[in-house]
């Protein structure tokens, strides 16, 4: 067990006052994590804090935060590992804050939206029941991009969005290649058009940081890239869209 | 308009091309017997210039690291500051910036040629 | 609500995220100062056609140990920009990144393997021989 100093950054902007960090002191057993910390500091020292979290298992990415300088998810950060004495928990770059650590993801998700983030197929069959057939190889060309937990780490990452307000961001370039390359979807030229834009996939440099973060080996640097490719027309004969299949009963 | 695709291929070509070719500009700095200062000598600077096939490559090198550069810059400042005014200054600054550099020199070219 | 956009903070701290994160930085530090040096380059090489004594007039300026001193510096980033330039079109072309799979804890982004780190290191290392070998023909001959 150790005593660490936590620095919980500090910010209500309903009552005007400037941002700042308030220090606790926790004792940590080599289990606890950095959201521990921070519930045992909510409930024993200061119950005002602010901060977003749910499943405690990095399944629902609610609590990502700026640790020690990496956004990282605090149930999924222990503060053994660390190896600091002094931990310092500031609200994800690049999300508006909305209090303390709590940020606002409202363009995150509308650029999320914005990527059509479903299968787009005019044969997709209600009434019938019919199903698309894949092959595994098929599957696993998009499935590791479908791991995403849309926690905003690698947003959070990226020196592109660190200044471009409209560059879509990792998480949504991800997921348009997710589903552009999944052989069940038909609408890869709108997709397509949609990230060769100005602002569009052109503007990731490939500084690998949301790949680097990224609590879930998403990888959406790989995404990114191989979406460009395809721009590019590095794989296109890759894609043949599935077919329909009854399944016998 | 144009697609960011199409600049963005451009970008990518301008850069291969220029790596062949400012190796071949600097080749011609390192080959001379008497030595790289010897290279700089006014006369034979003005024998570079007269031969054509070096004047061709000084050209390609102009043009292609002139867009290529100053596409690179647009990249930068379009990540920047967003905003229709501004990108649209953007565009045409840094248009306006690479075809005053190749035309500039492009006069050296053909002047120093001629002498 | 307060914006807390990282900003230009966020290009300029190279430290964070590893090789591919200084890659970028020094891709963007070394363009913008070939841009620098190239836009110089044709202004200063320009005085050729104002005859023998202007070029040499310019020589005296720019052949000097600080103006050799610079050229290593631009040497340095030329080659860095090139090789890395190689590296993030072949990339950027999704080749030498790895193929999407199945991840595993502790999930170790294929995209940043070992592959793309050594070109960046190689191309770093590219650099700074080719600064060495413009030291020695820049200043061997004084």
């Amino acid at each position: 067990m150790k005593r660490v100093k936590i620095r919980v950054f500090r910010y209500n902007p309903a009552d005007g006052a400037d941002a700042r960090y308030d220090e606790f002191e926790v004792e940590a057993e080599r289990w606890t994590t950095v959201l521990d910390a921070l519930l045992y500091i909510k409930a024993h020292k200061d119950h005002s804090i602010a901060l977003r979290y749910s499943c405690r298992m990095a399944s629902c990415g609610s609590c990502g935060m700026v640790i020690n300088g990496i956004p990282r998810l605090a149930c999924y950060t222990k503060v053994y590992e660390l190896g600091s004495d002094v931990i310092t928990c500031r609200p994800l770059t690049n999300f508006p804050i909305i209090r303390d650590l709590a940020t606002d993801f409202t363009a995150f998700f509308a650029k999320h939206k914005s990527m059509r983030p479903y299968i787009i197929n005019d044969a997709v069959d209600r009434i019938d029941g019919r199903e698309f057939l894949q092959k595994p190889e098929e599957v696993e060309k998009y499935l590791q991009f479908s791991y995403c937990i849309k926690c905003g780490l690698c947003y959070a990452a990226c020196p592109t969005v660190a200044t471009d307000k409209r560059f879509p961001g990792p998480q949504a370039l991800a997921q348009m290649y997710r589903y552009l390359i999944d052989s069940r979807d038909m609408a890869t030229d709108e997709r397509l058009k949609v990230v060769d834009d100005r602002h569009g996939v052109w503007r990731c440099h490939f500084a690998g940081s949301c790949s680097m973060v990224c609590p879930k080996g998403v990888d959406p640097a790989l995404g990114i890239q191989l979406l460009r490719a395809y721009l590019l027309g590095m794989s296109r004969d890759s894609k043949v869209v599935a077919e329909l299949y009854r399944r016998e009963k | 308009m144009v697609r960011e695709s199409s600049i963005m291929k451009v970008h990518y070509y301008t850069g291969l091309a220029a790596i062949v070719l400012v190796a071949i500009h600097i080749l011609f700095r390192l080959t001379v017997p008497e030595g790289y200062s010897a290279s700089l000598e006014y006369e034979n600077v003005i024998a570079n210039y007269k031969n054509i096939s070096y004047t061709l490559v000084l050209e390609l090198i102009l043009v292609t690291v002139a867009v290529h550069g100053f596409n690179g810059l647009r990249v930068i400042l379009l990540e920047l500051r967003q905003g229709d005014a501004w990108e649209s200054a953007v565009k045409w600054l840094c248009i306006a910036g690479a075809v005053a550099i190749i035309a500039y020199g492009t006069r050296t070219i053909i002047l120093a040629s001629m002498m | 609500m307060k914006e807390n956009r990282e900003g230009v903070k966020g290009w300029l701290n190279p430290t964070r995220y590893g090789a591919n994160r200084f890659a970028y930085w020094l891709q963007r530090l070394t363009g913008l100062g070939l841009l620098i040096y190239f836009i110089a380059h044709v202004i200063e090489t320009s005085n050729i056609v104002y005859g023998k004594s202007a070029w040499e007039k310019m020589l005296a300026v720019t052949q000097t140990n600080e103006g050799h001193i610079v050229l290593m510096v631009v040497i340095g980033m030329c080659v860095f920009h090139a090789a890395n330039g190689v590296r993030l079109y072949i990339a950027e072309h999704g080749k030498g990144i790895g193929r999407p799979g199945r991840p595993e804890y502790p999930y170790k982004p294929t995209s940043l393997g070992l592959g793309m780190k050594a070109c960046i290191w190689v191309s770093v290392a590219l650099a700074a021989l080719a600064m060495m070998y413009g030291a020695y023909v820049l200043f061997g001959e004084a």
